[in-house]
């Protein structure tokens, strides 16, 4: 097996694994890191085609990974800053509670 | 394929599972540090210096932190008394993820034979980055800055205690 198709199920698992995450669990919270996860296998991808792609100096995957890690960041603020502020309004963090759209 | 990659890939896996398994939030937000940090290395472990240094700053430095803190401002790290930590319909996401990672997996192992064995180590320097940042991509840099200054804002506007309704 060659080293890309190596990494390319690694990120596969991850993504998955990410996805199982974000679908099963209760808490909010929880859901936002399978989240983070599923970007990061992204991530991971992009990496591992820029590594062996027949032009790695154009810099493409690699620069397409760096600014796909500064929006998961700006994600991850507004993620966990609604759910800070869904806390406050239902007093929970478990989506299994939060059945009702209407305030 | 490496013997450095095989334990890397297997700190990283281990890292993403504890994460989602673990029952105490506090622990999952530890697990999914130790998944960021494996990632970093992989990516250490591909010549993507820049990246896996972005990695350790951005995630382990700021998106962790951030994600201890929302556990501790919501009191999530108490496990709940009725049910377990897993939704009623757990058996429907992970059928879903089963199905995704059988898919992707096949994928790959399909088109593994055609995938290349091996590339040259690119040399990619800081400078070229950088150049390259305020050249080719620099409009996507300036939206980048812009989305990052809105989301700032937004996150506290949107996590901003509100005061009892003004008389």
């Amino acid at each position: 097996m060659s080293p890309l198709a190596g990494f390319l199920l690694v990120a596969a698992l991850l993504f998955s694994i990410g996805l199982a995450g974000a679908l099963t669990r209760r808490n909010a919270i929880l859901v936002l890191i399978g989240i983070e996860l599923m970007l990061n296998a992204a991530n991971l991808n992009f990496i591992a085609f820029w590594r062996y792609g027949p032009h790695p100096e154009a810099l493409t995957g690699m620069m397409f990974a760096i600014f796909s890690i500064a929006v998961a960041a700006a994600e991850a603020a507004v993620g966990l800053g609604l759910v800070i502020a869904i806390y406050r309004h239902a007093h929970t963090a478990d989506l299994d509670q939060m059945n009702r759209m209407k305030g | 394929m490496s013997f450095v990659f095989y334990v890397l890939a297997a700190l990283t896996i281990a890292g993403g599972l504890a994460a989602v398994l673990l029952r105490n939030l506090v622990h999952c937000a530890l697990a999914v540090t130790v998944a960021f940090a494996g990632l970093a290395l992989l990516f250490l472990d591909l010549d993507a210096q820049f990246a896996g240094f972005a990695q350790i700053l951005v995630y382990i430095g700021a998106v962790a932190i951030l994600v201890v803190f929302a556990i501790l401002l919501t009191r999530s790290s108490e496990t709940p008394k009725d049910g377990g930590v897993f939704s009623r319909t757990w058996l429907v996401g992970l059928a879903v993820a089963a199905a995704v990672f059988a898919m992707l997996g096949w994928a790959v192992l399909e088109t593994a034979p055609r995938l290349p064995q091996s590339a040259p180590v690119p040399v990619v320097t800081v400078q070229q980055i950088g150049q390259a940042l305020i050249g080719r991509y620099v409009l996507p840099l300036e939206i980048v800055a812009l989305l990052l200054t809105a989301a700032m804002i937004g996150a506290v506007i949107v996590a901003i205690h509100e005061k009892e309704e003004a008389k």
